[in-house]
């Protein structure tokens, strides 16, 4: 944690209308902001006045590529909330170009603001008064206990091991060319036989498949892959027309992606869903016809989450229940339509959630988008703050560490001396360190000790 | 009977961390009294006849650096000098050489002796007097008492010493000597909290009983390279050491006997090494291994005694001979001293602060394998600094504390009382963060200025450091600023290393840059007014050279260094810290950091306590204003 370092967050709370706004603060706070604004009139933002407003757009500065329409507030320092420079950008676009921006700005420089960390430096740098300081150590404790709860959680499940394993990996690697450095006399075989380079490569294909696998990253990207499924009439359509009418995704360019004329966008609490729309390829009408059955269960199947529809003004068909039955095993949300009716439908036997609602009536909506936005959550990010945040921050440590792999590669062809590709093998594993603690020099020690029989 | 003189300091122990805070804290004007049990055995190498090589190389160039003298008395008395890692790049070179033990231990006695303001006495302290949590004096066990208002303790392996040959064992602080038992009850009633670590060391072999002819002769380096950057000779004569390796018969004879090795047996209770297993050890951890290394070392020009490194252990002294025979060249061998285990009890070194000077007791100074470390060069590297820092006490000035990012003696310091030890410590260069920045070449450049501050680098040494300084500085920069125009000299050069010809103009540093292209090399297409000296040339190829890399380091150490400014005060009440969780305010409590930095490095304190203690920083210090 650095004092130096200029700091960046998403300062309005997470999945709230379109807007969203990103603070800056530190020293290079101006000029980070200016290398991914570009002002809508020929003015430099490094020359704006202080607490002035621009206008212009958010641009990726490697392609060029628009990603945002934006309002830029320059607040120079000292009369800032930190008392240092401070930049807020004020993104319309919604969660999407919100985070893109905010990963543009970690590239440009910025680091990620710890929990509290705005209000830390507000205090430390004089601005908010000694009654006060209590109360930012508790936010501190407080968003500190939060987020470590979030890390850990998600580090319990298949992200640990993974990780586990690769800093592992990272750490023999290191054991091994450290041994070399350090026990020169010693008869000792450091490495595993294959070139180091081959070594640090399987790594660096682990690193990218991982930091390629973040479901959030691929739903910023292409949107949470949603199936609406149900036999006929049950109010598939009514329920896709529903969620439009209110959350129409306000992206129309979404990266990456080509718009498939049955995938609509939709935004739920900043959430933005790509919905697949099976009304032409029915599971249960087309039953007969194999090539609409597999088409369904491959949507079914490539779905992040599948929103199985029935009604509930009548009793459950053998249709509903083969749905049921393909679906299992998926993340799904049973939506039972029709609640302005008298309900007939029994007690279904579903282990997830289940939503009343009505397309018709405009009821019970809010609570499908609070089971999807939960659904994200815990399922895809976990219970953060900003909920994207520990992902993107996974990422972020994932790509430092890549390129600090590489360099130790690079380092390594050229033959220098291992001491200098030890120096990026570190870098790559404080990187990692970000996700999973720091400390890493008494395990050094203890592998060499373990792997390697050192006793002159 | 009170002695009637009374001392500024008094030191406990003869070895390489008494030597050095006796002769340091003379030199900086206090009187000075050395205590040892036997003055025959002052700055004896209980163990390997060697000094130096990796990271400890380090250690001793900055002790010669700061004005200690280790690096003088091993140059002097020096049989082998080795640079180990020549091959690789110049922050992991390191430095190595063979003593003849006896003219070393004679050297650093004489150096004592003549050290005007120290007295040098034979006694076994029992006891440190303190007067509530000061200082006075020591008691020893002739019934003299002795004054001073700081002591220096630096027992080695003494405290409690236990010796363990096979299943046999006996007090002892070293082979033939008794342990120290007063002292280390004393140390406890005094309050401080003692552990117990185990070490070792292999057999003594008479060379009139050993084939050398089918060893591997391991000559040193030609020539011999210096520890110090004041010696200009090596007087004596320089012998090789010889490679052998056990086998199946040995590790036969090892498992065979296993029952009667104590360490399996469970008799000893102190934890060794991990890096200087013994042979049993390494047999039964590594059972694929078909053989290990035996490495016979000369003990000196006058005697035939060889150590056998590599073949430490706590075996029986007849299944040692056993043992010992089964190596090639060593069918007949005699043994003239048995390998023997040693536990003893060390402080546990949480308790001392950055200076050495302990938390619990002002003027009371801890130094070496007291300290939990091992190793000569780390002993004499804080028995140094101990006896700077009780000097600049007295003289009542700051103590000085070196940081991690300026030499490998902050950094062992730093991990003692930071992290404190469970096994004996041991320097490595992978311990050092900014390992490319501590490089044994630029010790002086690190550290001369202390040396000369703390007022144990002399005027004339200091004038030369500040001369070679200059040349290197002026020598970069007219490689910076010298162009060279391609003209077919050049080009033939250049053709000569391997290196592409040069089509327009290019600087000499930019031709330096190229991997191919040696100092030498640019000298020659165009030469300084002044010829550079070697050492002078290699600081300004390394700089040239490394340039990338070092600036990396830098960076990485402005980082390090906002940090560490910050310092916490003695009196920051962790308790009250809202937040903080109980085991971290246990942890801060035990290590009282003098600064966030170091605060940062104890193990379970997280960026978020950090970030409370900063705001708790600021509190205090608006709630004093």
């Amino acid at each position: 944690m650095n004092e130096q370092d200029t700091i960046c967050a998403v300062s309005t709370p997470p999945g709230e209308g379109g807007i969203g706004i990103i603070r800056i603060s530190g020293k290079d706070a101006i000029g980070i902001a200016a290398i991914v604004f570009r002002p809508g009139r020929k003015k430099k933002l490094e020359a704006a006045p202080t607490h002035s407003l621009h206008y212009g757009r958010i641009v990726d500065p490697s392609s060029g590529e628009a990603v945002d329409e934006t309002l830029v507030t320059i607040m120079r320092a000292p009369a800032t909330y930190t008392r240092e420079d401070v930049v807020e950008i004020n993104c319309h676009g919604g969660m999407v170009p919100l985070a893109r921006t905010m990963a543009l700005l970690l590239a440009a420089g910025a680091r990620q603001a710890a929990p509290g960390e705005f209000t830390k430096r507000a205090f430390l740098n004089g601005r908010i008064d000694l009654a006060q300081a209590e109360a930012v150590m508790d936010i501190i404790s407080a968003k500190t206990d939060l987020a470590h709860r979030s890390a850990n959680e998600q580090l319990l499940g298949g992200l640990s091991r993974e990780i586990a394993s690769l800093r592992d990996k990272m750490i023999s690697l290191l054991a091994a060319v450290e041994a070399g450095i350090d026990f020169p006399e010693e008869d000792i075989v450091t490495g595993t036989g294959k070139p180091l380079g081959a070594e640090i490569s399987e790594v660096i294909t682990v690193i990218d498949k991982l930091s390629s696998s973040y479901v959030f990253g691929r739903i910023l990207r292409s949107g949470l892959g949603t199936a609406i499924v149900g036999r006929p009439n049950v109010g598939k359509s009514s329920l896709l027309n529903a969620l439009l009418k209110q959350d129409r995704a306000i992206v129309t360019e979404l990266p990456g992606t080509t718009r498939d004329v049955l995938e609509e966008y939709v935004n739920v609490m900043g959430v933005p869903l790509r919905i697949i729309d099976t009304a032409g390829i029915r599971l249960s009408h087309d039953l007969a016809e194999q090539e609409g059955v597999r088409r369904s269960l491959a949507t079914i199947d490539s779905a992040d989450i599948v929103l199985v529809v029935l009604d509930g003004a009548l009793s459950l068909a053998p249709e509903d229940r083969r749905v049921l039955g393909e679906v299992k095993g998926k993340k799904a949300i049973a939506v039972i339509n029709k609640s302005d009716l008298p309900r007939k439908l029994e007690k279904i036997d579903w282990p997830d959630v289940q939503i009343s609602l009505s397309c018709r009536a405009g009821t019970g909506l809010d609570d499908l988008r609070n089971a999807i936005s939960e659904f994200v959550q815990k399922g895809a990010v976990g219970p953060q703050e900003h909920p994207w945040a520990v992902n993107q921050r996974h990422k972020l440590a994932l790509e430092k560490s890549l390129a600090s792999l590489e360099k130790a590669r690079a380092a390594s062809e050229e033959g220098l001396s291992p001491e200098f590709l030890a120096l990026d093998l570190r870098d790559a594993l404080d990187n990692l360190g970000m996700i999973i603690g720091a400390t890493y020099t008494d395990d050094i020690l203890e592998r060499i000790f373990n792997d390697f029989c050192i006793g002159k | 009977m009170t002695m009637q003189k009374k001392y500024d300091v008094i030191v406990i122990g003869a070895g390489h961390a008494g030597c050095e805070a006796a002769l340091a804290a003379a030199r900086m004007g206090c009187d000075t009294l050395m205590l040892t049990m036997n003055l025959d055995s002052i700055a004896l190498m209980s163990c390997n006849p060697a000094i130096g090589g990796l990271a400890k190389g380090h250690l001793v160039k900055e002790i010669d650096a700061l004005g200690g003298e280790m690096a003088k008395i091993i140059d002097r008395t020096g049989i082998q000098f080795r640079i180990l890692n020549r091959s690789k790049g110049p922050a992991v070179r390191g430095t190595r050489a063979q003593a003849d033990k006896q003219r070393y231990r004679l050297a650093m006695k004489e150096s004592i002796e003549k050290q005007p303001r120290l007295d040098v006495k034979q006694g076994l302290v029992e006891k440190i007097l303190v007067e509530g949590n000061k200082i006075v004096g020591v008691e020893i066990n002739i019934g003299a008492t002795h004054l001073a208002p700081s002591v220096i303790v630096t027992t080695g392996t003494f405290l409690k010493g236990l010796i363990h040959i096979g299943l046999v064992h006996y007090p002892s602080g070293r082979a033939g000597e008794f342990p120290s038992v007063g002292l280390s009850d004393n140390l406890r009633e005094l309050g401080f909290e003692l552990g117990r670590l185990k070490t070792g060391t292999p057999a003594r072999l008479n060379g009139r009983t050993i084939d050398f002819t089918k060893m591997k002769n391991q000559p040193g380096d030609d020539p011999a390279p210096f520890f110090s950057y004041s010696e200009k000779t090596h007087p004596l004569p320089q012998l090789p050491c010889y490679l052998t390796y056990t086998n199946a018969s040995t590790h036969e004879i090892i498992r065979n006997n296993l029952g009667s090795s104590p360490l399996y047996a469970g008799i000893i209770k102190g934890i060794g090494p991990r890096y200087c297993p013994s042979i049993e050890d390494k047999v039964m951890r590594f059972s694929e291994r078909e053989r290990h290394q035996v490495f016979l070392e000369p003990e000196g020009l006058d005697t035939e005694e060889y150590y056998a490194n590599g073949m430490s252990t706590s075996l029986p002294y007849d299944v040692q001979t056993m043992m010992y025979r089964t190596i090639p060249g060593l069918e007949a061998v005699e043994i003239m001293r048995p390998a023997y285990a040693i536990e003893y009890d060390f402080a546990f070194p949480t308790q001392i602060q950055h200076s050495l000077e302990t938390k619990k007791i002002s003027g009371l100074y801890f130094a070496g394998q007291i300290n939990g470390t091992s190793g000569y060069e780390e002993a004499a590297a804080q028995g140094l600094l101990a006896g700077v820092n009780a000097a600049l006490k007295i003289q009542k000035r700051e103590p000085l504390i070196l940081s991690r990012s300026e030499a490998y003696i902050g950094v062992l310091i730093d991990d003692l009382v930071t992290r404190g030890t469970n096994e004996p410590y041991r320097m490595f260069t992978s311990r050092a963060e900014y390992r490319l920045l501590l490089r044994e070449d630029n010790a002086d450049l690190r550290l001369r200025h202390h040396g000369r501050n703390i007022g144990l680098v002399s005027e004339d040494d200091y004038q030369e450091f500040v001369k070679k300084k200059a040349r290197i500085d002026h020598e970069v920069l007219r490689l910076h600023a010298v162009w060279v125009k391609p003209t077919a000299e050049a080009n033939n050069l250049l053709a000569e290393r391997g290196s592409t010809a040069l089509v327009a103009e290019a600087s000499l540093e930019q031709l330096l840059k190229r991997p191919e292209m040696t100092y030498a090399d640019i000298s020659r297409i165009s030469s300084p007014p002044a010829p550079l000296d070697p050492a002078a040339a290699g600081q300004v190829e390394i700089r040239i050279k490394y340039e990338g890399y070092i600036q990396r380091q830098l960076r990485q150490v402005e980082r390090f260094a906002s940090l560490e400014e910050k310092s916490l005060p003695d009196d920051m009440d962790y308790d009250a810290i809202t937040g903080l969780g109980s085991e971290v305010k246990q942890k801060l409590n035990q290590v009282r950091p003098i600064s966030l930095g170091q605060a940062s490095r104890i193990s379970g304190v997280t960026p978020a306590a950090i970030s409370l203690l900063m705001v708790a920083l600021e509190k205090r210090k608006r709630g004093r204003a």
